[in-house]
């Protein structure tokens, strides 16, 4: 079987998921155009080597619909061989199309492949697809779609990290953020992104709230509490957990992931696809997969999904140098690092989505290429990256360079 | 035709005159259906007629629904989905017919139109309602456990818009007039006079005789599907607050499933989606369970009858209440409420007026929320005369005692106030827990002395048992059954017994509980397994509410008067006396079973894990809510075979109505064919292994229950 060797990768920035976002009047086929057209510029890309192009996008309608991954590499200016293709696995989208790339690689179907993901969410908000797990009754209660957040919080709950814990947890990924920012780490992967004029509309990520202190935090209010009561959701998770007598809600806009607009793009080939193409690979990918875990709570998958990949590949969690570990919520971070006895420091060292955003699709991506400059740049080896998603999955996948 | 007549005018207008005399009230049935269809085809081949006037003759009223003795024997007879479809879509194909006849149909709506009456009014192409306040129109049949199943789900969406339909579907409300005609439910109000003559104007205006949803490009009002503006509220939030507050009724979930689904499409496909949902739901046991504890509320209020005795000695006119304390105040409003004139009687005038006040204080709330006029009001508050002066009492024709509950106290006043009765006159003692066989001995006359349970408070709650002391007469019960049906509650006969009927079953709930908090199981997950399946009150939290203190005094009292071992209540004792030791009395000392912050905020004691340490294995929440529904359940079954209760009913009516029992299972008894009688024997079976001897016997019990081998399972 041949390797699937990641060569390189870039993203744009990540723009506010609001309409006063930098990144809110350019629509998401340019961000994906964008990344396409960085990708190819730098690596001095023969586009013709390309077989197909795989893009993560959890809200694809609107200007997100149709098939954004052959759209943009038309406009792109890619040769018209190279087709696209777009996958939704809620927020594993992004890791999902690089995962499928580097299969197809290894099963010898191509030579080289692109994968990435995009979103924009401000532009296309998060439900607009309006899909049966939230709106047909049947399926919604059936499969017990109750909104993450109330999951987060449950988790919070059962395993006791009480409001101080999330937030503290939420500071650090700022002020990791913030530092990784100052010191440079990013910039060899962001691609600012320009206007027609060439003018730069966001060069860095633009969600960071850097000198957020532990006080800012404890002063937002629980973001699920309300619809908890609300709309008896709180209710309906305990009939699920009926060994719990209520929820306590400490997740926030502050120790939550942020809504945000960006796009990713990571060049993975066969070890001949580099040497045709003159490109030194940086990494191969050894292991991936995917799990199913409890819908309700949705968000528990990242350690079950890590000992699956992790026993596959024949590796134990001590093979592994760094982590990133999606913060969709703090508690599912903490939780994850608790299952395996991690250090704080060899995960999420650059900070996370709390601090920088998720953009839905894009981020699965986005995070093998903060682990892959994290790794080279600490000469380090081994990587793992996981993402929780929707409906109670998970994915995972271990990197290593060459 | 046996229900409908037909007559034709000059300007081509047909009247189809619905009229079933020999019922009360119009109602749909095979021969109605029949006789609709007749007249459909007439009207379709007389081209002499430009449209008819749907109406009824009766003064009841339009149509209410379908007649519910004629399906309850289906339900139970056990039908599948797919017979039940089938059962309803010839009624929903004839609606449609009449809809898209061709020609234009206007309901005139002389009275109240409910259920498949409101649904043959939405199939035709007006209607106009009759402005009367008694002339209310809605869809209740999710209080029955099933939903409009000939179109009212299809056609009063595309109507009113989704967002406005929904509440009234869900809910079962009813409404009068003038929201009708706001909601858009109807589209004109008429005196009564006026009717007739606004229906022919409309149709000699020739107007259209196709339903906006027969037009192309119709849009349901407000949008349909995943991506209307209203989805996340009414669908998503929607589905989650039915999920949180009504899992266990298959009804309001199918009825939102059926909007959902059926709005996307055309209304012939919506009908056969709605239909399919009707089948799931009448071939189910819930709604067969609701529809036979609504006949048997009506038979048990209609009921005036006891072994030879039919009530007509006493007409209660004058009644007299001794305490005016929560419950007695309670009963004299309710009772003015009912027209009679009341003496409320207590120690001191300032006690007694505090009973008036109770009373003002709930009908002022009434007047506030519009459901009294001002001057009705005060008219029923009028016929409250609160007193201290026993003597006033003298002549009632019905005196109900609801003084401290202490046999001396007790005794005392009866003893001293039933000499004053008239001479037919009744006395009833409202004691939850003495023996009505030995305080009647206190009165000159025991076989004019009952008990009559209330319970609290009085203005809600339904129930009264009826309790049945060895000396009192037949005649004393059916007129005490004749009264309780005049105040509009619903009687339940009950044998004198420790706890009665409702209180002695209500014990074996609270009690099971605190058994499995001592077996280690976590407080949470009894709690919450009682709220999945619908006990309006936790049993630990509802502990609380009445208090471990009274528990303790039940349990010494029991002990005191040497009852049998069964009535000790040894499960529960050792749980209620740790608790009282340590002064944790429930909600009225702040601190019980759960902890009762400064804001009415509370959470179950920490301290709980201490005293019972909660167990390594914790069981399925299941199983913990099969104990106590169970237990209930045997208790009940125990009470039928001593013969402390008649009949299965009763047991069903007491525990729904009287002690919070769901609903949906039909009742204390009725939860056993619900569940599946081996499935209850099984679980029976295995909590007598484990839990206790109080779970033996069930099988033996089961032999005498009719109906406890029904077919039926839960879903």
């Amino acid at each position: 079987m041949a390797e699937a060797l990641i060569y390189d990768h870039v993203r744009t920035p990540r723009g506010r998921g609001r309409t006063d976002g930098a990144l809110h009047g350019v629509a998401p086929i340019q961000l994906t155009t964008r990344v396409l057209e960085a990708l190819r510029d730098r690596n001095g890309l023969d586009t013709g080597l390309v077989d197909d192009v795989v893009l993560g996008v959890v809200s694809p309608v609107g200007e997100q619909g149709c098939n954004m991954a052959r759209i943009a590499a038309l406009q792109a200016g890619y040769a018209e061989t190279v087709t696209g293709l777009q996958i939704n696995r809620f927020c594993a989208s992004g890791l999902e199309a690089v995962n499928l790339a580097g299969a197809r690689v290894k099963a010898g179907e191509a030579e080289a492949m692109i994968a990435g993901g995009t979103e924009s969410m401000s532009r296309v908000p998060i439900f607009s697809d309006g899909g049966a797990c939230y709106s047909d009754p049947r399926s919604n209660w059936d499969t017990w779609y109750i909104p993450q957040g109330i999951g987060a919080d449950l988790i919070a709950t059962m395993d006791g990290y009480d409001r101080e814990t999330v937030d503290r947890y939420a500071l650090e990924s700022q002020n990791r953020a913030a530092r990784a920012w100052d010191e440079g780490w990013f910039e060899r992967s962001v691609v600012p992104v320009r206007d027609s004029l060439g003018e730069t509309l966001l060069a860095r990520d633009e969600h960071l709230r850097p000198g957020t202190s532990l006080a800012d935090l404890a002063r937002l209010k629980p973001a699920f509490a309300d619809m908890g009561a609300r709309d008896g959701l709180d209710a309906v998770m305990l009939q699920r957990y009926p060994e719990v007598e209520r929820i306590s809600h400490v997740h926030t806009g502050g120790n939550s992931s942020g809504i945000v607009d960006g796009a990713a793009a990571i060049l993975i080939g066969t070890p001949d696809f580099g040497a045709a193409s003159g490109l030194k690979p940086r990494a191969r990918i050894r292991a991936a997969g995917n799990i199913g875990s409890e819908p309700a709570i949705m968000l528990t998958g990242p350690a079950p999904v890590t000992g699956k990949v992790l026993a596959r590949a024949g590796m134990t969690i001590d093979d592994i140098d760094l982590f990133e570990v999606n913060e969709a919520f703090a508690a599912v971070v903490l939780r994850y690092m608790r299952a395996f006895d991690l250090p704080p420091d060899r995960v999420n060292v650059a900070g996370g989505a709390i601090a920088m955003g998720h953009p839905l699709g894009a981020t699965g991506a986005i995070l093998i290429g903060t682990l892959l400059d994290e790794l080279e740049r600490r000469d380090l080896s081994t990587g793992l990256v996981t993402l929780c998603a929707a409906a109670g999955m998970a994915i995972a996948m271990v990197i290593e360079r060459v | 035709m046996t229900t409908l007549h037909i007559t034709t005018d000059a300007d081509g207008i047909a009247t189809f005159l619905i009229d079933m005399p020999e019922r009360g009230q119009n109602v749909l049935t095979p021969a109605f259906h029949a006789d609709l269809a007749r007249a459909i085809d007439r009207l379709c081949a007389d081209d002499g007629l430009i449209g008819a006037i749907l109406t009824s003759a009766r003064p009841s009223g339009f149509m209410a629904g379908a007649d519910l003795r004629e399906i309850l024997p289906l339900m139970e007879a056990g039908l599948t989905p797919a017979a039940a479809a089938a059962w309803v879509r010839p009624g929903s194909a004839l609606f449609r017919r009449l809809e898209s006849c061709g020609k234009p149909v206007v309901a005139a709506l002389n009275g109240l139109a409910l259920g498949g009456g409101f649904e043959l009014a939405l199939a035709c192409h007006r209607r106009i309602l009759v402005d009367r306040p008694d002339a209310i129109v809605g869809l209740p049949e999710v209080t029955l456990g099933l939903l409009p199943g000939a179109g009212g789900t299809q056609r009063l969406p595309r109507l009113i818009g989704i967002e406005k339909a929904l509440p009234l579907l869900l809910e079962g409300r009813s409404v009068g007039p003038a929201e009708a005609l706001r909601l858009g439910l109807v589209d004109a109000l008429a005196a009564p006079e006026a009717l007739l003559d606004a229906a022919r104007d409309w149709l000699r205006a020739r107007p259209p005789a196709r339903a906006p949803w027969d037009e192309k490009g119709f849009r349901v009002p407000g949008g349909a599907g995943p991506l209307a503006p209203h989805a996340p509220r009414t669908f998503q939030a929607g589905t989650a607050r039915l999920k949180a507050t009504r899992s266990c009724y298959p009804a309001p979930r199918a009825i939102l499933s059926a909007v959902y689904e059926g709005t996307q499409v055309p209304i012939d496909t919506g009908l056969r989606i709605e239909s399919a949902y009707f089948g799931h739901l009448m071939a189910g046991p819930v709604a067969a369970n609701l529809v036979r504890s609504f006949l048997r509320r009506g038979e048990a209020r209609r009921r005036a009858a006891f072994g030879t005795a039919r009530a007509s000695g006493l007409a209660v006119r004058r009644l007299g209440v001794l305490g005016a304390g929560m419950m007695g105040a309670g009963l004299a409003n309710v009772a003015a409420g009912a027209g009679l004139d009341v003496t409320l009687l207590d120690r001191t005038a300032e006690a007694a007026g505090k009973g008036l006040a109770h009373a003002r204080g709930q009908r002022e709330r009434d007047v506030a929320r519009g459901l009294l006029p001002a001057g009705k009001a005060e008219a029923l508050l009028g016929r409250i005369h609160p007193t201290d002066r026993t003597a006033d009492l003298a002549g009632a024709d019905l005196i109900i005692e609801a003084v401290f509950e202490n046999r001396a106290v007790k005794t005392e006043i009866i003893a001293a106030t039933a000499p004053l009765l008239a001479d037919s006159g009744l006395f009833a003692s409202n004691t939850s827990t003495l023996p009505i066989s030995s305080l009647a001995t206190a009165a000159p006359r025991p076989e004019r002395f009952i008990g009559l349970h209330f319970f609290s408070p009085v203005e809600r709650m339904p129930l009264v048992e009826v309790i049945v002391g060895r000396a009192t007469a037949d005649q004393s019960v059916a007129d005490a059954l004749a009264f309780v049906s005049r105040l509009g509650k619903v009687p339940i006969v009950v044998h004198d017994s420790p706890g009665f009927y409702t209180s002695r079953v209500f014990c074996t709930y609270i009690d099971e509980a605190m058994a499995m908090l001592a077996e280690g199981v976590a407080p949470a997950l009894i709690e919450n397994a009682a709220r999945m399946l619908g006990f309006p009150a936790p049993p630990l939290a509802v502990t609380d509410e009445v208090s471990l203190d009274l528990q303790q005094l039940v349990i010494d009292q029991a002990r005191a008067d040497g009852l049998d071992a069964r009535f000790l209540r040894g499960a529960a004792a050792p749980v209620v006396a740790r608790m009282v030791a340590l002064g944790r009395l429930g909600r009225k000392s702040g601190a019980g079973f759960y902890d009762y912050a400064a804001d009415g905020s509370k959470r179950l004691w920490p301290g709980l894990a201490e005293l019972w340490p909660v167990a390594a294995h914790q069981p399925a929440v299941e199983e913990v809510g099969r104990r106590l529904l169970f237990i209930q359940a045997l208790e009940s079954a125990r009470c039928l075979a001593e013969g402390v209760i008649d009949d299965a009913a009763t047991a069903d009516l007491g525990s729904v109505l009287g002690i919070g029992f769901p609903a949906w299972t039909g009742g204390a008894l009725s939860v056993i064919p619900t569940v599946g009688r081996d499935v209850f024997l099984a679980a029976c079976a295995r909590f007598a292994a484990t839990a206790g001897a109080r779970f033996e016997g069930a099988p033996a019990l089961l032999a005498d229950i009719p109906g406890s081998a029904g077919p039926r399972r839960a879903a």
